[in-house]
Protein backbone atom coordinates (compact mmCIF):
# COMPACT_ATOMS: atom_id res chain seq x y z
CA UNK A 1 0.00 0.00 0.00
CA UNK A 2 2.69 2.46 0.94
CA UNK A 3 4.55 1.45 -2.21
CA UNK A 4 1.81 2.25 -4.00
CA UNK A 5 1.38 5.53 -2.53
CA UNK A 6 5.37 6.21 -3.39
CA UNK A 7 5.02 5.58 -6.95
CA UNK A 8 1.95 8.03 -7.11
CA UNK A 9 3.87 10.44 -5.83
CA UNK A 10 6.74 9.95 -8.35
CA UNK A 11 4.49 10.16 -11.41
CA UNK A 12 3.15 12.95 -9.79
CA UNK A 13 6.61 14.73 -9.59
CA UNK A 14 6.95 13.64 -13.12
CA UNK A 15 3.74 15.62 -14.03
CA UNK A 16 4.80 18.76 -12.01
CA UNK A 17 8.30 18.50 -14.23
CA UNK A 18 7.28 17.87 -17.67
CA UNK A 19 4.45 20.72 -16.58
CA UNK A 20 7.79 23.46 -16.19
CA UNK A 21 8.63 22.56 -20.00
CA UNK A 22 4.61 23.01 -21.67
CA UNK A 23 5.74 23.69 -25.15
CA UNK A 24 7.50 21.19 -25.42
CA UNK A 25 4.89 18.92 -23.89
CA UNK A 26 2.28 20.25 -26.81
CA UNK A 27 4.38 19.82 -30.24
CA UNK A 28 5.06 16.97 -29.38
CA UNK A 29 1.68 15.64 -28.52
CA UNK A 30 0.90 16.95 -31.91
CA UNK A 31 3.30 15.12 -33.51
CA UNK A 32 2.54 11.75 -31.93
CA UNK A 33 -0.46 12.00 -32.94
CA UNK A 34 0.50 12.44 -36.55
CA UNK A 35 2.38 8.89 -35.90
CA UNK A 36 -0.27 7.01 -35.48
CA UNK A 37 -3.03 8.86 -38.07
CA UNK A 38 -0.56 7.96 -40.98
CA UNK A 39 0.06 4.17 -39.34
CA UNK A 40 -3.62 3.78 -40.06
CA UNK A 41 -3.46 5.58 -43.33
CA UNK A 42 -0.85 3.50 -44.39
CA UNK A 43 -3.10 0.59 -44.57
CA UNK A 44 -5.99 2.64 -46.47
CA UNK A 45 -3.38 3.48 -48.84
CA UNK A 46 -2.37 0.06 -49.55
CA UNK A 47 -5.86 -1.27 -50.11
CA UNK A 48 -6.65 1.95 -52.85
CA UNK A 49 -4.20 -0.07 -54.67
CA UNK A 50 -5.45 -3.99 -54.20
CA UNK A 51 -9.33 -4.64 -53.18
CA UNK A 52 -8.00 -7.92 -50.80
CA UNK A 53 -4.19 -8.39 -48.93
CA UNK A 54 -2.99 -11.26 -48.49
CA UNK A 55 -6.54 -12.70 -48.73
CA UNK A 56 -7.97 -10.48 -45.93
CA UNK A 57 -10.16 -7.53 -46.82
CA UNK A 58 -9.96 -4.11 -45.62
CA UNK A 59 -12.56 -4.24 -43.22
CA UNK A 60 -10.91 -6.97 -41.61
CA UNK A 61 -7.65 -5.85 -42.29
CA UNK A 62 -8.83 -2.83 -40.30
CA UNK A 63 -9.29 -4.93 -37.65
CA UNK A 64 -6.04 -6.34 -37.41
CA UNK A 65 -4.63 -2.88 -37.53
CA UNK A 66 -6.91 -1.63 -34.68
CA UNK A 67 -5.87 -4.76 -32.60
CA UNK A 68 -2.04 -4.14 -33.08
CA UNK A 69 -2.20 -0.15 -32.80
CA UNK A 70 -4.47 -0.51 -29.54
CA UNK A 71 -1.78 -2.84 -28.25
CA UNK A 72 1.30 -1.24 -29.21
CA UNK A 73 -0.04 2.42 -27.99
CA UNK A 74 -1.17 1.05 -24.43
CA UNK A 75 2.51 -0.18 -24.49
CA UNK A 76 4.58 2.56 -25.70
CA UNK A 77 2.28 5.08 -23.36
CA UNK A 78 2.88 2.67 -20.43
CA UNK A 79 6.48 1.17 -20.90
CA UNK A 80 7.87 2.40 -23.84
CA UNK A 81 9.99 4.85 -21.99
CA UNK A 82 11.82 1.87 -21.06
CA UNK A 83 14.05 2.24 -24.27
CA UNK A 84 16.11 5.53 -22.23
CA UNK A 85 17.54 2.92 -20.23
CA UNK A 86 20.83 2.78 -22.33
CA UNK A 87 21.30 6.68 -21.77
CA UNK A 88 20.53 6.04 -18.15
CA UNK A 89 22.93 2.81 -18.38
CA UNK A 90 25.67 5.09 -20.36
CA UNK A 91 25.54 8.07 -17.82
CA UNK A 92 25.36 5.47 -14.41
CA UNK A 93 21.63 7.15 -13.40
CA UNK A 94 20.39 4.01 -12.45
CA UNK A 95 22.73 4.20 -9.33
CA UNK A 96 20.41 7.15 -7.99
CA UNK A 97 17.39 4.42 -8.93
CA UNK A 98 19.01 1.24 -7.50
CA UNK A 99 19.68 3.16 -4.12
CA UNK A 100 16.18 3.88 -3.56
CA UNK A 101 13.32 1.49 -1.15
CA UNK A 102 11.64 0.69 -4.85
CA UNK A 103 11.90 -1.43 -7.74
CA UNK A 104 14.05 -0.36 -10.15
CA UNK A 105 11.61 -0.81 -13.40
CA UNK A 106 8.79 1.18 -12.06
CA UNK A 107 10.95 3.99 -10.86
CA UNK A 108 12.69 4.01 -14.39
CA UNK A 109 9.16 4.23 -16.08
CA UNK A 110 7.59 6.76 -14.01
CA UNK A 111 10.75 8.92 -14.63
CA UNK A 112 8.89 10.03 -17.76
CA UNK A 113 5.76 9.61 -18.14
CA UNK A 114 4.56 9.88 -21.99
CA UNK A 115 1.43 12.07 -21.41
CA UNK A 116 2.49 13.43 -24.82
CA UNK A 117 1.85 9.54 -26.26
CA UNK A 118 -1.73 9.35 -24.09
CA UNK A 119 -3.59 10.31 -27.28
CA UNK A 120 -2.09 7.31 -29.07
CA UNK A 121 -3.92 4.70 -26.92
CA UNK A 122 -7.25 6.80 -27.40
CA UNK A 123 -6.47 6.60 -31.72
CA UNK A 124 -5.80 3.33 -31.00
CA UNK A 125 -8.79 1.70 -29.24
CA UNK A 126 -11.12 4.04 -31.53
CA UNK A 127 -9.58 2.33 -34.19
CA UNK A 128 -10.26 -1.07 -32.73
CA UNK A 129 -13.67 -0.23 -31.71
CA UNK A 130 -14.68 1.03 -35.06
CA UNK A 131 -13.35 -2.03 -36.79
CA UNK A 132 -15.19 -4.47 -34.36
CA UNK A 133 -18.82 -2.55 -35.07
CA UNK A 134 -18.00 -2.56 -39.13
CA UNK A 135 -16.81 -6.42 -38.85
CA UNK A 136 -20.11 -7.46 -37.91
CA UNK A 137 -18.76 -10.39 -35.25
CA UNK A 138 -21.04 -13.35 -34.14
CA UNK A 139 -20.54 -12.72 -30.21
CA UNK A 140 -19.89 -15.09 -28.09
CA UNK A 141 -19.21 -15.03 -24.84
CA UNK A 142 -15.70 -16.11 -25.59
CA UNK A 143 -15.52 -13.94 -27.98
CA UNK A 144 -16.47 -11.17 -25.40
CA UNK A 145 -13.94 -12.39 -23.28
CA UNK A 146 -11.27 -12.26 -26.42
CA UNK A 147 -12.30 -8.80 -27.64
CA UNK A 148 -11.32 -7.13 -24.17
CA UNK A 149 -8.27 -9.49 -23.40
CA UNK A 150 -6.72 -9.39 -26.95
CA UNK A 151 -5.80 -5.68 -26.93
CA UNK A 152 -4.51 -6.09 -23.25
CA UNK A 153 -2.25 -9.07 -24.03
CA UNK A 154 -0.93 -7.45 -27.11
CA UNK A 155 -0.33 -4.89 -24.47
CA UNK A 156 1.64 -6.78 -22.42
CA UNK A 157 3.19 -8.54 -25.53
CA UNK A 158 4.56 -5.88 -27.28
CA UNK A 159 5.73 -4.11 -23.19
CA UNK A 160 7.59 -7.51 -22.84
CA UNK A 161 9.71 -6.85 -26.28
CA UNK A 162 10.15 -3.30 -24.89
CA UNK A 163 11.69 -4.31 -21.61
CA UNK A 164 13.90 -7.02 -23.01
CA UNK A 165 14.98 -5.09 -26.12
CA UNK A 166 16.10 -2.15 -23.77
CA UNK A 167 17.90 -4.88 -21.57
CA UNK A 168 20.22 -5.39 -24.27
CA UNK A 169 22.04 -2.08 -23.13
CA UNK A 170 23.33 -3.59 -19.90
CA UNK A 171 25.51 -5.68 -21.88
CA UNK A 172 25.88 -3.52 -25.00
CA UNK A 173 25.72 0.14 -23.97
CA UNK A 174 25.71 1.00 -27.37
CA UNK A 175 22.96 -0.86 -28.66
CA UNK A 176 21.72 2.18 -29.97
CA UNK A 177 18.42 1.19 -32.13
CA UNK A 178 18.72 -2.65 -32.45
CA UNK A 179 15.79 -2.68 -30.00
CA UNK A 180 13.59 -1.03 -32.49
CA UNK A 181 13.76 -3.61 -34.73
CA UNK A 182 11.61 -5.84 -32.53
CA UNK A 183 9.56 -3.28 -30.77
CA UNK A 184 8.40 -0.90 -33.75
CA UNK A 185 9.48 -3.96 -36.21
CA UNK A 186 7.23 -5.59 -34.63
CA UNK A 187 4.26 -3.10 -34.43
CA UNK A 188 4.55 -3.00 -38.41
CA UNK A 189 4.60 -6.48 -38.58
CA UNK A 190 1.85 -6.86 -36.79
CA UNK A 191 -0.27 -4.40 -38.58
CA UNK A 192 -0.54 -6.75 -41.70
CA UNK A 193 -2.22 -10.23 -41.93
CA UNK A 194 1.14 -12.18 -41.73
CA UNK A 195 -0.26 -14.51 -44.81
CA UNK A 196 1.53 -11.17 -47.04
CA UNK A 197 5.05 -12.43 -45.57
CA UNK A 198 7.70 -14.48 -46.83
CA UNK A 199 7.81 -17.72 -45.27
CA UNK A 200 11.37 -17.70 -43.63
CA UNK A 201 10.50 -14.05 -42.23
CA UNK A 202 7.13 -14.96 -40.65
CA UNK A 203 8.43 -18.50 -39.10
CA UNK A 204 10.77 -16.24 -37.57
CA UNK A 205 8.67 -12.87 -36.53
CA UNK A 206 5.18 -14.53 -36.15
CA UNK A 207 6.07 -17.94 -34.64
CA UNK A 208 9.27 -17.86 -33.23
CA UNK A 209 8.76 -14.43 -31.08
CA UNK A 210 4.81 -14.88 -31.52
CA UNK A 211 3.92 -11.69 -33.03
CA UNK A 212 1.60 -13.65 -34.75
CA UNK A 213 -0.59 -14.02 -31.57
CA UNK A 214 -0.23 -10.39 -31.31
CA UNK A 215 -3.35 -9.18 -33.47
CA UNK A 216 -3.30 -11.84 -36.29
CA UNK A 217 -4.61 -14.74 -34.67
CA UNK A 218 -6.99 -13.30 -32.13
CA UNK A 219 -8.51 -11.39 -35.22
CA UNK A 220 -9.29 -14.91 -36.71
CA UNK A 221 -10.88 -16.32 -33.87
CA UNK A 222 -13.32 -13.18 -33.58
CA UNK A 223 -14.27 -13.05 -37.14
CA UNK A 224 -14.04 -17.18 -37.06
CA UNK A 225 -12.46 -17.46 -40.21
CA UNK A 226 -10.29 -20.33 -40.92
CA UNK A 227 -6.64 -19.78 -40.63
CA UNK A 228 -4.92 -19.72 -44.13
CA UNK A 229 -1.65 -20.75 -42.56
CA UNK A 230 -3.03 -24.12 -41.04
CA UNK A 231 -3.42 -22.96 -36.67
CA UNK A 232 -6.49 -24.30 -35.41
CA UNK A 233 -9.29 -21.69 -34.47
CA UNK A 234 -8.80 -21.59 -30.85
CA UNK A 235 -4.82 -20.55 -30.90
CA UNK A 236 -6.99 -16.71 -31.31
CA UNK A 237 -7.60 -17.44 -27.85
CA UNK A 238 -3.98 -18.37 -26.37
CA UNK A 239 -2.62 -14.67 -26.86
CA UNK A 240 -2.83 -13.89 -23.17
CA UNK A 241 -1.19 -17.02 -22.40
CA UNK A 242 1.22 -15.91 -25.21
CA UNK A 243 1.80 -12.71 -23.44
CA UNK A 244 2.15 -13.90 -20.25
CA UNK A 245 5.01 -16.34 -21.32
CA UNK A 246 6.60 -13.22 -23.43
CA UNK A 247 6.21 -11.07 -19.53
CA UNK A 248 7.97 -14.03 -17.54
CA UNK A 249 10.54 -13.69 -20.24
CA UNK A 250 11.04 -10.24 -20.47
CA UNK A 251 11.02 -10.07 -16.51
CA UNK A 252 13.86 -13.32 -16.19
CA UNK A 253 16.28 -10.94 -19.37
CA UNK A 254 15.53 -7.82 -16.84
CA UNK A 255 16.36 -9.66 -13.40
CA UNK A 256 19.92 -10.97 -15.46
CA UNK A 257 20.36 -6.72 -17.01
CA UNK A 258 19.88 -5.53 -13.27
CA UNK A 259 22.88 -7.97 -11.97
CA UNK A 260 24.88 -7.08 -14.74
CA UNK A 261 24.89 -3.42 -14.69
CA UNK A 262 28.31 -2.68 -14.74
CA UNK A 263 27.91 1.67 -13.55
CA UNK A 264 30.64 4.32 -14.39
CA UNK A 265 33.73 5.04 -12.70
CA UNK A 266 32.54 7.38 -9.98
CA UNK B 1 27.29 -2.95 10.60
CA UNK B 2 29.01 -3.62 7.27
CA UNK B 3 31.15 -7.08 6.88
CA UNK B 4 33.08 -7.62 3.72
CA UNK B 5 35.01 -11.33 3.12
CA UNK B 6 37.16 -11.32 0.40
CA UNK B 7 35.02 -9.22 -1.63
CA UNK B 8 35.70 -8.85 -5.32
CA UNK B 9 34.56 -7.33 -8.37
CA UNK B 10 35.70 -8.01 -12.01
CA UNK B 11 35.06 -6.27 -14.89
CA UNK B 12 35.56 -7.83 -18.54
CA UNK B 13 36.48 -5.05 -21.14
CA UNK B 14 36.68 -5.35 -25.07
CA UNK B 15 40.34 -3.76 -25.47
CA UNK B 16 40.18 -2.75 -29.33
CA UNK B 17 42.82 -4.98 -31.00
CA UNK B 18 42.81 -4.26 -35.13
CA UNK B 19 40.26 -2.64 -36.83
CA UNK B 20 37.28 -5.15 -35.60
CA UNK B 21 39.15 -7.47 -33.45
CA UNK B 22 38.65 -7.05 -29.94
CA UNK B 23 40.21 -9.16 -27.17
CA UNK B 24 38.48 -9.52 -24.00
CA UNK B 25 40.35 -8.19 -20.54
CA UNK B 26 39.52 -9.09 -17.20
CA UNK B 27 40.21 -6.28 -15.15
CA UNK B 28 39.86 -6.48 -11.32
CA UNK B 29 38.24 -2.99 -9.97
CA UNK B 30 38.41 -4.36 -6.07
CA UNK B 31 40.79 -7.47 -5.89
CA UNK B 32 39.70 -9.22 -2.58
CA UNK B 33 38.42 -7.26 0.52
CA UNK B 34 37.89 -8.07 3.71
CA UNK B 35 37.04 -5.83 6.48
CA UNK B 36 34.66 -4.75 9.18
CA UNK B 37 32.93 -1.64 9.96
CA UNK B 38 31.03 -1.45 13.76
CA UNK B 39 27.89 0.41 14.41
CA UNK B 40 29.00 4.05 14.93
CA UNK B 41 32.25 4.65 12.85
CA UNK B 42 33.07 6.97 11.35
CA UNK B 43 35.37 5.33 8.23
CA UNK B 44 37.13 7.15 6.04
CA UNK B 45 38.05 5.70 2.32
CA UNK B 46 40.75 7.25 0.16
CA UNK B 47 42.89 6.37 -2.41
CA UNK B 48 43.72 7.34 -5.92
CA UNK B 49 41.41 7.80 -8.91
CA UNK B 50 40.34 3.78 -9.93
CA UNK B 51 41.49 2.40 -6.58
CA UNK B 52 38.36 0.70 -6.17
CA UNK B 53 36.49 3.09 -3.88
CA UNK B 54 33.44 3.68 -5.71
CA UNK B 55 32.82 0.26 -6.48
CA UNK B 56 33.31 -1.11 -3.33
CA UNK B 57 30.75 1.34 -2.27
CA UNK B 58 28.28 0.29 -5.29
CA UNK B 59 28.78 -2.99 -3.90
CA UNK B 60 27.64 -2.27 -0.28
CA UNK B 61 24.66 -0.22 -1.56
CA UNK B 62 23.25 -3.18 -4.04
CA UNK B 63 23.98 -0.92 -7.52
CA UNK B 64 26.78 -3.62 -8.12
CA UNK B 65 26.98 -7.54 -8.10
CA UNK B 66 29.88 -8.56 -6.36
CA UNK B 67 31.84 -10.93 -8.76
CA UNK B 68 32.75 -13.07 -5.50
CA UNK B 69 32.99 -12.78 -2.09
CA UNK B 70 30.37 -11.67 0.84
CA UNK B 71 29.13 -9.15 1.83
CA UNK B 72 26.35 -7.72 4.41
CA UNK B 73 25.00 -4.51 5.64
CA UNK B 74 22.44 -3.86 8.36
CA UNK B 75 23.01 -7.87 8.18
CA UNK B 76 21.19 -7.79 4.92
CA UNK B 77 22.96 -8.97 1.25
CA UNK B 78 22.85 -5.48 -0.77
CA UNK B 79 21.61 -6.78 -3.96
CA UNK B 80 19.44 -9.80 -3.17
CA UNK B 81 17.69 -7.64 -0.45
CA UNK B 82 17.87 -3.99 -2.46
CA UNK B 83 14.95 -2.13 -1.11
CA UNK B 84 14.91 -3.87 2.41
CA UNK B 85 18.25 -2.09 2.59
CA UNK B 86 17.91 0.88 1.00
CA UNK B 87 15.46 1.95 3.74
CA UNK B 88 18.30 1.42 6.57
CA UNK B 89 20.73 3.23 4.82
CA UNK B 90 21.59 6.74 3.07
CA UNK B 91 23.38 7.19 -0.21
CA UNK B 92 24.77 10.80 -1.35
CA UNK B 93 27.07 10.11 -4.60
CA UNK B 94 28.71 13.40 -5.14
CA UNK B 95 28.27 13.35 -8.87
CA UNK B 96 24.98 11.45 -9.22
CA UNK B 97 21.36 13.71 -7.65
CA UNK B 98 19.06 11.83 -5.64
CA UNK B 99 17.11 14.61 -6.35
CA UNK B 100 13.97 16.00 -8.69
CA UNK B 101 15.96 18.59 -11.04
CA UNK B 102 13.32 20.28 -12.44
CA UNK B 103 11.72 20.77 -8.92
CA UNK B 104 12.19 23.15 -5.80
CA UNK B 105 14.05 21.24 -3.00
CA UNK B 106 10.98 21.34 -0.65
CA UNK B 107 8.99 18.78 -3.48
CA UNK B 108 11.96 16.97 -3.54
CA UNK B 109 12.05 16.13 0.11
CA UNK B 110 8.06 15.53 0.06
CA UNK B 111 8.58 13.04 -2.55
CA UNK B 112 11.23 11.31 -0.65
CA UNK B 113 8.79 10.75 2.47
CA UNK B 114 7.07 9.14 0.28
CA UNK B 115 9.17 6.78 -1.41
CA UNK B 116 10.88 5.96 1.73
CA UNK B 117 6.86 5.91 3.60
CA UNK B 118 8.24 7.84 6.17
CA UNK B 119 6.09 8.92 9.56
CA UNK B 120 5.12 12.67 8.83
CA UNK B 121 5.97 14.14 12.25
CA UNK B 122 9.73 11.94 11.69
CA UNK B 123 10.03 13.38 8.73
CA UNK B 124 9.21 17.03 9.77
CA UNK B 125 11.70 16.73 12.84
CA UNK B 126 14.57 15.62 10.86
CA UNK B 127 13.95 17.96 8.58
CA UNK B 128 13.95 20.50 10.89
CA UNK B 129 16.95 19.64 11.65
CA UNK B 130 18.59 19.46 8.48
CA UNK B 131 17.29 22.97 7.91
CA UNK B 132 18.83 24.59 10.81
CA UNK B 133 22.19 22.69 10.69
CA UNK B 134 22.41 23.29 6.71
CA UNK B 135 21.04 26.52 6.14
CA UNK B 136 18.43 25.49 4.09
CA UNK B 137 15.94 28.09 3.86
CA UNK B 138 16.86 30.64 1.38
CA UNK B 139 17.19 28.27 -1.44
CA UNK B 140 14.35 25.69 -0.27
CA UNK B 141 12.04 27.13 -3.12
CA UNK B 142 14.50 26.77 -5.78
CA UNK B 143 14.99 24.38 -8.59
CA UNK B 144 17.05 22.24 -7.99
CA UNK B 145 18.77 22.96 -11.52
CA UNK B 146 18.86 26.70 -10.26
CA UNK B 147 21.18 25.34 -7.19
CA UNK B 148 24.63 25.94 -6.95
CA UNK B 149 26.77 23.10 -6.43
CA UNK B 150 27.06 23.81 -2.86
CA UNK B 151 23.40 24.04 -2.26
CA UNK B 152 22.56 21.11 -4.41
CA UNK B 153 25.25 19.29 -1.99
CA UNK B 154 23.20 20.20 0.81
CA UNK B 155 20.20 19.66 -0.08
CA UNK B 156 21.63 15.73 -1.00
CA UNK B 157 22.68 15.65 2.65
CA UNK B 158 19.47 16.15 3.66
CA UNK B 159 18.04 13.84 1.69
CA UNK B 160 20.24 11.00 2.60
CA UNK B 161 18.86 11.40 6.02
CA UNK B 162 15.36 12.07 5.80
CA UNK B 163 14.66 8.60 6.61
CA UNK B 164 16.94 8.39 9.58
CA UNK B 165 19.32 5.68 7.95
CA UNK B 166 21.50 3.10 10.32
CA UNK B 167 24.38 3.89 7.90
CA UNK B 168 25.03 7.24 5.76
CA UNK B 169 27.73 6.15 2.68
CA UNK B 170 28.78 9.18 0.99
CA UNK B 171 30.80 9.12 -2.05
CA UNK B 172 32.84 12.34 -2.78
CA UNK B 173 30.50 14.58 -0.47
CA UNK B 174 32.85 17.80 -0.61
CA UNK B 175 34.38 17.48 -4.44
CA UNK B 176 33.68 20.40 -6.49
CA UNK B 177 32.86 22.23 -3.24
CA UNK B 178 34.38 25.53 -2.10
CA UNK B 179 36.16 26.17 1.20
CA UNK B 180 33.04 27.50 3.17
CA UNK B 181 30.32 24.80 1.76
CA UNK B 182 33.17 21.89 2.74
CA UNK B 183 33.61 23.64 6.07
CA UNK B 184 29.68 22.92 6.39
CA UNK B 185 29.73 19.90 5.03
CA UNK B 186 32.30 18.53 7.26
CA UNK B 187 30.86 19.96 10.64
CA UNK B 188 27.42 18.98 9.53
CA UNK B 189 28.50 15.02 9.25
CA UNK B 190 30.83 15.61 12.45
CA UNK B 191 27.63 16.67 14.59
CA UNK B 192 25.86 13.55 12.64
CA UNK B 193 28.61 11.25 13.38
CA UNK B 194 29.00 12.55 17.52
CA UNK B 195 25.76 11.21 17.83
CA UNK B 196 27.26 7.95 17.65
CA UNK B 197 24.23 6.11 16.52
CA UNK B 198 24.70 6.88 12.82
CA UNK B 199 27.59 4.88 11.03
CA UNK B 200 29.35 6.95 8.43
CA UNK B 201 31.38 5.42 5.84
CA UNK B 202 32.76 8.38 3.22
CA UNK B 203 35.11 8.39 0.19
CA UNK B 204 37.28 11.66 -0.92
CA UNK B 205 40.32 12.74 -2.24
CA UNK B 206 40.52 15.27 0.87
CA UNK B 207 42.31 14.73 3.39
CA UNK B 208 41.28 16.99 5.53
CA UNK B 209 37.70 15.49 5.13
CA UNK B 210 39.30 12.81 7.17
CA UNK B 211 41.20 14.30 9.47
CA UNK B 212 38.28 16.36 10.71
CA UNK B 213 35.52 13.58 10.58
CA UNK B 214 37.33 9.85 11.04
CA UNK B 215 39.23 7.86 13.46
CA UNK B 216 39.57 5.00 11.02
CA UNK B 217 41.05 5.63 7.65
CA UNK B 218 41.21 2.65 4.82
CA UNK B 219 43.64 3.59 2.06
CA UNK B 220 42.80 1.44 -0.98
CA UNK B 221 44.86 0.81 -4.14
CA UNK B 222 44.46 -1.14 -7.18
CA UNK B 223 41.29 -2.52 -5.43
CA UNK B 224 43.07 -3.91 -2.38
CA UNK B 225 43.42 -2.74 1.27
CA UNK B 226 47.13 -1.12 2.17
CA UNK B 227 46.20 0.77 4.97
CA UNK B 228 43.31 0.10 7.73
CA UNK B 229 44.23 2.47 10.96
CA UNK B 230 44.30 5.95 11.73
CA UNK B 231 45.85 8.50 10.22
CA UNK B 232 49.04 9.52 12.42
CA UNK B 233 48.97 5.75 12.26
CA UNK B 234 49.46 5.89 8.36
CA UNK B 235 51.75 8.89 8.83
CA UNK B 236 54.31 7.35 10.96
CA UNK B 237 54.15 3.90 8.74
CA UNK B 238 55.25 5.40 5.83
CA UNK B 239 57.08 8.32 7.30
CA UNK B 240 55.04 11.24 5.04
CA UNK B 241 56.48 14.60 5.70
CA UNK B 242 55.65 18.38 5.82
CA UNK B 243 57.55 20.56 3.49
CA UNK B 244 58.38 23.66 3.80
CA UNK B 245 58.33 26.08 0.67
CA UNK B 246 60.42 29.36 1.57
CA UNK B 247 61.16 32.63 -1.36
CA UNK B 248 64.68 34.07 -0.66
CA UNK B 249 65.76 37.33 -0.67
CA UNK B 250 69.04 36.10 -2.53
CA UNK B 251 69.74 32.96 -4.12
CA UNK B 252 70.46 29.87 -1.97
CA UNK B 253 74.25 29.47 -1.17
CA UNK B 254 75.73 26.26 -3.01
CA UNK B 255 76.09 23.58 -0.33
CA UNK B 256 73.59 24.52 2.13
CA UNK B 257 71.86 22.51 4.46
CA UNK B 258 69.31 22.30 7.36
CA UNK B 259 69.37 19.75 10.07
CA UNK B 260 66.59 17.38 9.87
CA UNK B 261 65.17 18.64 6.45
CA UNK B 262 66.40 17.81 2.47
CA UNK B 263 66.01 19.71 0.28
CA UNK B 264 63.20 18.75 -2.55
CA UNK B 265 63.09 21.33 -5.33
CA UNK B 266 64.76 24.70 -6.37
CA UNK B 267 62.90 26.78 -8.47
CA UNK B 268 63.53 30.49 -9.54
CA UNK B 269 67.05 30.29 -10.11
CA UNK B 270 67.28 29.24 -6.59
CA UNK B 271 65.12 31.90 -4.92
CA UNK B 272 62.73 29.46 -4.27
CA UNK B 273 63.37 26.41 -2.19
CA UNK B 274 61.54 23.36 -1.31
CA UNK B 275 62.50 21.30 2.18
CA UNK B 276 61.25 18.14 3.11
CA UNK B 277 61.07 18.04 6.99
CA UNK B 278 62.97 14.62 8.01
CA UNK B 279 62.71 14.86 11.91
CA UNK B 280 63.27 18.72 12.09
CA UNK B 281 60.33 20.62 13.42
CA UNK B 282 58.74 23.22 11.68
CA UNK B 283 59.93 26.34 14.25
CA UNK B 284 63.09 24.39 14.18
CA UNK B 285 63.47 24.13 9.88
CA UNK B 286 61.91 28.27 9.92
CA UNK B 287 64.58 29.01 12.55
CA UNK B 288 67.82 27.81 10.85
CA UNK B 289 66.74 29.19 7.81
CA UNK B 290 65.84 32.90 8.83
CA UNK B 291 69.04 32.90 10.62
CA UNK B 292 71.13 31.74 7.12
CA UNK B 293 69.23 33.62 4.61
CA UNK B 294 67.02 36.41 3.83
CA UNK B 295 63.26 35.14 3.47
CA UNK B 296 60.54 36.84 2.07
CA UNK B 297 57.54 34.09 2.44
CA UNK B 298 57.23 30.99 3.86
CA UNK B 299 54.54 27.96 3.54
CA UNK B 300 53.87 25.10 5.06
CA UNK B 301 52.60 22.00 3.19
CA UNK B 302 50.61 19.10 4.90
CA UNK B 303 51.49 16.00 3.06
CA UNK B 304 49.57 14.95 -0.18
CA UNK B 305 47.17 12.39 0.26
CA UNK B 306 47.90 11.24 -3.05
CA UNK B 307 51.89 11.14 -2.55
CA UNK B 308 51.16 9.24 0.82
CA UNK B 309 49.20 6.76 -1.23
CA UNK B 310 51.47 6.93 -4.17
CA UNK B 311 54.23 6.58 -1.38
CA UNK B 312 52.29 3.23 0.21
CA UNK B 313 52.22 1.60 -2.75
CA UNK B 314 56.00 2.24 -3.62
CA UNK B 315 56.51 0.68 -0.64
CA UNK B 316 54.84 -3.14 -1.33
CA UNK B 317 54.00 -4.98 2.43
CA UNK B 318 55.80 -8.02 2.99
CA UNK B 319 53.06 -9.85 3.84
CA UNK B 320 51.69 -9.49 0.31
CA UNK B 321 55.11 -11.28 -1.29
CA UNK B 322 54.15 -13.41 -3.60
Amino acid sequence: MGELRAYAALAGAQARSAATYRWSFVTEMLANMGGTVFDALAVLVLFRATPTVGGFSLREAVLIVGLSSAGFALADFSVGNVDRLKTYVRAGTLDAVLVRPLAALPQLLLMDIPLRKALRVVLGFTLLGGAVVINDVAWTPARVLLVVLAPIAAAVFFSSIFVSSASLAFWWVDSGEIGSAFTYGGRDFTAYPITVFGDTFRGLFAYALGFAFVAYQPALALLGRTDPLGLPPWSGFLSPLVAGVAAVLAAVVWRAGIRHYRSTGS
Amino acid sequence: MIVMRDLRKDFTVRVKAGRLRRHKRTVSAVGGITLGIERGEMVGYIGPNGAGKSTTLKMLTGVLTPSSGEVSVCGLAPVPQRTRLALRIGVVFGQRSQLWWDLPLRESFALLRHVYRVPAAEHEARLRRCRALLDLDEFLDTPVRQLSLGQRMRGELTAALLHGPEVLFLDEPTIGLDVVSKQAVRSFLAELGAGGDVTLVLTTHDLADIERLCRRLVVIDHGRVVHDGTIEALHARYGSRRSLVADLVDPLPEGFALPGAAITATEADRHRVTFALEGATAGAAVAGLVAAVGVRDLSLLEPDIEDVVARLYATPDPSDAP
